[in-house]
């Protein structure tokens, strides 16, 4: 048992070295490796928005499900299954974005932000905690989106496959967008933000990390053995930005950033409820896809969409602050996981 | 004994099964079988918290866990 806890936090420390290297080596401010962030950079690399300054297909996006899926097959956990309620999945990927793009950031980021003194992050995690809070009571209460069983071991296969040609496209060829401003112009080396992302993804799978599974286990079970990993990388990060000088405890101006209280809490809260109802936070779903479960890859291809969608009707916040949209938005998102919460717990519990 | 399954079902499912059936079933055998690795050692996590000895038997590609 100890020898497994020592392991969450060597694996914790290795996410937090490959962060800060991508920190220092371009990536935008407090983002350096931020799930949602990256897949709506992806999402308008491939034209499926154009906002001109958060367009370009990130390697490390890439990286992380390559990553989780060469660990697998070592590992001999890869394994390719499929079948519990997909079209849901992709629902709750979709919301993901459209709360992740109201607070600008997934839970990763939201470390990121803290471990950087950005307030906004904090109060965020208020919002987050509440969502997990409440897909806990939903999961007490039997929630399931029931069971997932084997598919062809192809399908397992095809989301990396995927990736890996989107990335071989993208280095080759002028195919998709890249931003020339703004942070989708701020990128580390191409090949340095691919195997950061293989070394993350691997770390992330190896140590389950998982930012909604951490809080949740520590709801349901008192058991805080998630919550290591994510722990250690808060504390990476935070030794990284007070020596490099990045730490500024405040509200306003931080990068990529708004103080809007409410909003970024609601937008938080939609991330934590949906990730505890699909069974684990963005970068979880990365490596479950990773792993072989078309489920989860589902969900992945929702928040490519749900990013697109952001952007195209103006849900995404900015540096300003939130859109009307965006809040209509939220609200309208919030529901929706309620419906999906109520309408699928278990009328018999095992 | 008490005998589920929990193949397929999403984290933490099999995990809140497994500890439900032996937080009310004390003293009583509870045979689960899931799927993943990381359901596995959840349920070993859960039992050595509540002193139980846990049996793992591979059943390819499942895992038979006896929680006693």
């Amino acid at each position: 048992m100890l020898k497994g806890k020592c392991n969450l936090v060597v694996f914790g420390i290795l996410a937090g070295i490959v962060a800060v290297i991508l920190a220092v080596m371009g990536n935008p401010g407090n983002m350096a490796i931020c799930v949602a962030c990256f897949v709506r950079d992806i999402a308008g690399a491939a034209y499926l928005h154009t906002a001109p300054v958060v367009q370009y297909m990130r390697p490390e996006i890439i990286g992380i499900v390559v990553g989780a899926f060469i660990i697998s097959l070592i590992t001999k956990e890869h394994r390719s299954t499929a079948g519990s309620s997909p079209m849901i999945r992709f629902v709750l990927g979709f919301v993901t974005m459209i709360g992740a793009l109201m607070f600008l950031g997934c839970p990763l980021r939201m470390i990121i932000r803290m471990s950087a003194g950005d307030v906004n992050a904090y109060i965020a995690l208020i919002g987050f905690a509440g969502g997990i809070a409440t897909g806990a009571f939903f999961l007490k209460k039997g929630f399931s989106l029931g069971r997932a069983y084997d598919s062809k071991p192809a399908d397992g296969v095809v989301l990396p496959v995927i990736l890996v040609i989107l990335f071989l496209l993208s280095i080759t060829t002028t195919l998709f967008a890249a931003s020339t401003e703004g942070p989708g112009s701020m990128h580390a080396p191409i090949l340095v933000s691919l195997i950061g992302g293989i070394v993350f993804g691997i770390a992330a799978q190896r140590s389950r990390m998982c930012f909604a599974g951490g809080i949740r286990d520590t709801i349901l079970m008192k058991d805080a053995t998630l919550l290591i990993p994510i722990g250690v990388l808060f504390v990476v990060m935070l030794i990284y930005n007070i020596v490099g000088g990045n730490f500024h405890f405040s509200m306003a101006g931080q990068p990529i950033a708004h103080t809007e209280v409410l909003w970024n809490i609601l937008g938080m809260y939609i991330v934590g409820l949906a990730a505890c109802l699909a069974g684990g936070c963005p970068l979880r779903q990365l490596i479950l896809a990773g792993s072989g479960s078309a489920d989860s890859a589902i969900s992945v291809v929702g928040m490519l969409l749900g990013a697109g969608f952001a952007h195209n009707f103006k849900l995404a916040s900015s540096a300003d602050g939130s859109t009307p949209a965006g809040r209509i938005a939220v609200v309208a998102s919030i529901v929706i996981l309620f419906i999906i919460a109520l309408v699928n717990i278990r009328r018999n519990k095992a | 004994m008490i005998t589920l399954d929990a193949r397929g079902l999403s984290c933490p499912e099999p995990l809140l099964m497994a500890t439900e059936a032996v937080r009310k079933n004390p003293g009583e055998t509870v045979r689960i079988t899931v799927s993943t690795q990381n359901a596995k050692e959840n349920i070993e996590r859960m039992a050595a918290k509540y002193g139980k000895t846990v049996d793992v038997q591979v059943v390819k590609p499942d895992y038979v866990i006896t929680i006693k």
